[in-house]
């Protein structure tokens, strides 16, 4: 067995390089001035962006929030779909996840445009014109579609798991609807509702081209922040370090939080 | 009774509703794409005539065909060799103690918790900090590192399944521990190491911030050229693109789909 | 089972070990990935790529030399500058304007040209060589100039566009689409405010930001090479851009017009150069002599719609161009424009983290966002630990 774990040796070397590196590096960067010096001030500079990260958050909790509203139902339904029928349901959820996210981006700006198909709809329909492209409301419709299978897959693999007899038993005692769906079917699907609860929010708050894509570059959030200080129009890799570190301890302990949560649970449901 | 039966009905019209609904928002923006790259002129929301000229141009685009030839050379390369790393990694893991296992495995799932952009930018950092020029081999290593994860934590499972007592019989039968590996712990994990390559794969080919971060002027995968595309004069071409995409993911999962019920009916039949 | 797993795993390995050598090579042909090849860095639809019955000139320079051209693009000279600088990315022509020049001169960006490798530079104007940017003309071979000026949509605009201050216009609320880089964006704020686009005085930059901010509630995009798409498809109704950009999109959209601002705008030339890290100087060189080629240099101008600053290539124009007002403006309006010239790094570094705030700044900033936000989360906290003090509780009477 000796031998077996000396497998891991090399691992640990690449997760150093790899991973804590240059996780270090960036640290580091946060850190310097160009010239190597070391200093708070980027990170107290940090605080100047504050509102981008409170918006951030907040257009990443609204689409979340959404998603969920939106995908619980439907988890539902296609979880009580046994056989081959649910099997293709969840493939034909899945397909649209292996069409890039840029293209569909895409679809949806020519979708929303002034100009676009949906308005084109609603003056057919004879509705007024609305407006939504480059605003909020897009930026928050773009993350929604964009990693709303995120929200479905854990759901429905943890709905599936709901024994039909238990809530044929929670019937037979006499418990309504509602009671049913509070006490029984939200504990039980409360880890996949976690893990799809961080499976949108964090890749929604880090997001940086569909908010660019959809927002009209006057919607900024962090992470085009970040891509403005290394690649965009504002050179300073050393803000951007520390815009990033602020990002990861920010995700790093809703992580945290959210994983206390589950385990938590995990223990209700073993006693 | 009767009233609970029309209940019953509603609930399910509602719910066949709902469904409808759903995959209506999910799947009315391809159709739009779909739709419009056979439309003749350039506008995105006037359809004049059908055509195939998009196709045509796409066929032709040599950019878009150097980056797609790039994309597939990256995808199998890093998944291959992530595969290789994440599996004896895993084993490694696995009989390590307990402690040194929960640290490694916290730092292993840091790639995957950090948000994707900053393990980007890390990862730039690192490479510009020791003077690698941006290229194949920065791309390629990259795509190594954050599909390294994935192949551990499919394999992992796998491994705790395994009744570790069958290694120590082996050990006892005479068999040395490359023996074991190959004889006895593989056959257990394949399914495993299946699903983290398939996994990988599909990340690798779809990945877009990490490469953005990460590869040079030679190295532009498909995504990348999406981008671009994407930000100058737009062309149909982008649609016909997305269409070509969406064939081939239909036609991949079709496949794979009729293959695993093919296998449960043998397996019923058996 | 185990088996041919590992064979495709391996033979993956060894194929693309292989792929790396020699199949490479021969699929090289195919797709155009050639042995020798450069890379070239250019500005978004800014040579000629073979549409419109054009020629392909990164194909005609591959047939000319056999040497393959790797062209990528860029949006803004910031975008370029932090791509060469924050990766170790190497490109072997690139395409700067001017005050990008010479700030890259004074940081030892750029690599001295070996004119002699670069005998076309002969047919440039007289008077577009040893320009402020480059006194001794070591660094750079002019490409194609233009100036900035306003772009509208006769449709939708009704009053008379005279200067840039028709970007403030409030009846143009949500119509308006702006530059999506800061100095483009200040330069235009300042002229407005009738100071030069190269004050040194805090102050001044300090007005053109509030003047930018005040701006930010009426812009619909900020955007750069999106500009063709939103202004062809009437998407917006008005928006600064560069001229030769302009002469294209009126091409395709006949409503479309171009002005001049009356008191003076940006006139820019951008110039190309060859980075230090380079390994490709001589080919680099061949390069650059090549687009000096009056025809190659006709195409160019042609495709692109900006002003060459080639004499043969100009020569060869049809009359029509060469009498537009656009891309070749008369000497009175020329005299009133102006370059933008590098300051210095504390003034860029000003403008910059101004230009962060400015597209930060929320137009829309409702007061009872935050409130409305932290008492979502506290009620969220709440409920969840009730439930969880519920579960608790459940899980103990069992």
């Amino acid at each position: 067995m000796k031998k077996l774990r000396m497998l891991s040796l090399p691992y640990i070397s690449w997760v150093c390089m790899f991973t804590v590196v240059p996780l270090l590096i960036v640290i580091f960067f946060a850190i310097t001035t160009p010239s190597g010096k070391f200093t708070i001030l980027n990170i107290s500079n940090v605080g100047r962006y504050f509102s981008v990260i409170v918006k951030s958050i907040l257009l990443a909790s609204i689409a979340t929030f959404i998603s969920l509203i939106i995908a619980y139902p439907f988890s539902y339904i296609i979880s009580r779909i046994g056989g081959r029928t649910g099997k293709i349901a969840m493939m034909i959820v899945m397909l649209p996840m292996w069409m890039n996210f840029l293209l569909r981006t895409y679809a949806w700006m020519t979708i929303l445009e002034k100009n676009g198909l949906l308005n084109k709809l609603l003056v057919y329909l004879n509705f007024s014109p609305v407006n939504i492209i480059n605003t909020k409301i897009a930026v928050v419709i773009g993350m929604i579609y964009n990693y709303l299978p995120f929200m479905v897959l854990p759901l429905v693999s943890v709905m599936k798991k709901i024994e039909p007899s238990v809530i044929e038993a929670a019937q037979d005692l006499g418990s309504s609807g509602f009671s049913i769906f509070t006490k029984i079917i939200i504990p039980l699907t409360m880890p996949g509702v976690v893990s799809g609860v961080t499976m949108v929010f964090v890749p929604a708050v880090s997001t940086f081209i569909i908010s660019r894509m959809l927002g009209g570059g006057g919607n900024l959030l962090i992470g085009d922040l970040i891509d403005m200080q290394f690649l965009g129009n504002s050179y300073n890799p050393h803000l951007g370090a520390a815009i990033s570190l602020v990002l990861m301890v920010l995700i790093l302990l809703c992580m945290s939080v959210m994983n206390q949560f589950e385990c938590e649970d995990m223990e209700g449901k073993l006693v | 009774m009767k009233v609970q039966k029309n209940h019953k009905i509603k609930l399910k019209f509602i719910s066949k509703l709902y469904v409808v609904l759903f995959l209506l928002f999910m799947y009315a923006p391809l159709f739009v794409l779909i739709v419009f790259s056979f439309n003749e002129s350039k506008s995105r929301s006037v359809w004049t005539r059908f055509t195939l000229t998009w196709y045509n141009k796409l066929l032709h685009n040599r950019e878009i065909l150097r980056s797609v030839l790039n994309t597939l050379i990256v995808a199998s390369s890093a998944s291959a060799i992530a595969t290789v790393i994440g599996t004896v990694s895993a084993v490694g893991i696995h009989f390590l103690k307990r402690r040194w296992k929960r640290a490694l495995m916290t730092l292993t799932s840091l790639p995957i918790m950090n948000p994707e952009i900053v393990t980007g930018v890390s990862l730039m950092l690192l490479f510009t900090f020791l003077k690698l020029k941006m290229g194949f081999a920065t791309l390629i290593i990259a795509h190594i590192a954050f599909n390294v994860p994935y192949v551990i934590f499919n394999v992992m499972p796998k491994l705790e399944q395994m009744d570790r007592h069958l290694c120590y019989a082996a050990m006892d039968l005479g068999c040395n521990s490359t023996g074991v590996f190959f004889k006895v712990i593989l056959p257990e994990i394949y399914p495993g190491i299946i699903s983290g390559f398939l996994m990988s794969i599909a990340f690798s080919l779809d990945d877009f911030v990490i490469s953005y971060f990460n590869s040079g002027p030679t190295s532009q995968t498909l995504p990348l050229a999406i981008f671009a595309m994407t930000r100058r004069k737009v062309s149909p071409e982008i649609n016909a693109l997305s269409t070509i995409i969406f064939v081939i993911a239909l036609i991949i999962i079709l496949v794979v789909n009729n293959k695993e019920i093919n296998k449960k009916k043998r397996g019923g039949e058996k | 089972m185990i088996k041919k797993a590992c064979l495709i795993i391996l033979s993956l390995l060894v194929l693309n070990s292989y792929c790396f050598t020699q199949v490479r090579a021969a699929a090289d042909s195919q797709v155009g990935m050639h042995r020798k090849y450069i890379n070239v860095y250019n500005w978004g639809e800014f040579m000629s790529n073979g549409s419109d019955g054009l020629l392909n000139v990164n194909l005609e320079f591959e047939k000319a030399t056999g040497i393959h051209v790797n062209y990528s693009t860029f949006s803004s000279n910031e975008e370029m500058y932090a791509k060469l600088k924050s990766s170790n990315v190497v490109y072997d022509v690139i395409f700067p304007s001017d005050y990008m020049i010479s700030r890259m001169i004074s940081e030892k960006f750029l690599a001295e040209l070996n004119f002699e490798n670069i005998p076309n530079f002969k047919n440039i104007f007289a008077n577009f060589k040893h320009l402020e940017y480059d006194p001794k003309n070591l660094y750079s071979v002019p490409y194609l100039w233009g100036v900035v000026g306003i772009i509208y949509n006769k449709n939708l605009v009704q009053k008379p566009i005279k200067g840039f201050d028709a970007l403030w216009d409030e009846d143009l609320a949500k119509n308006i689409l702006m530059f999506m880089n800061s100095r483009d964006s200040f330069g235009i704020a300042q002229k407005k405010l009738g100071i030069s686009f190269n004050t040194k005085s805090k102050a001044d930059i300090l007005n053109a930001a509030e003047e930018l901010r005040k701006q930010k509630k009426l812009v619909q995009a900020y955007v750069m090479d999106e500009i063709f798409d939103k202004m062809q498809s009437e998407e917006a109704a008005i928006a600064p851009y560069y001229s030769g950009d302009a002469l294209v999109m009126m091409k395709n959209n006949p409503d479309l017009d171009f002005v001049i601002p009356f008191n003076g705008t940006n006139r820019f030339v951008d110039a190309a150069c060859v980075p230090a890290n380079s390994e490709k100087k001589e080919w680099a060189e061949l390069y650059i002599n090549f687009l000096c080629d009056p025809k190659i240099a006709l195409n160019n101008a042609l495709y692109s719609g900006y002003s060459t600053p080639n004499e043969l290539a100009y020569a060869m124009l049809p009359e029509g161009i060469k009498n537009n007002k656009i891309a070749y403006p008369e000497q009175d309006v020329l005299n009133k424009t102006e370059c933008y010239v590098y300051n210095s790094k504390e003034i860029n570094e000003l403008i910059d983290s101004l230009w962060i705030d400015v597209m930060i700044a929320d137009e829309d900033n409702n007061v009872w966002i935050m409130p409305v936000f932290i008492a979502v989360c506290m009620i969220a906290l709440v409920s969840t630990s009730v439930i969880r003090a519920r579960l608790r509780k459940v899980n103990s009477k069992i």
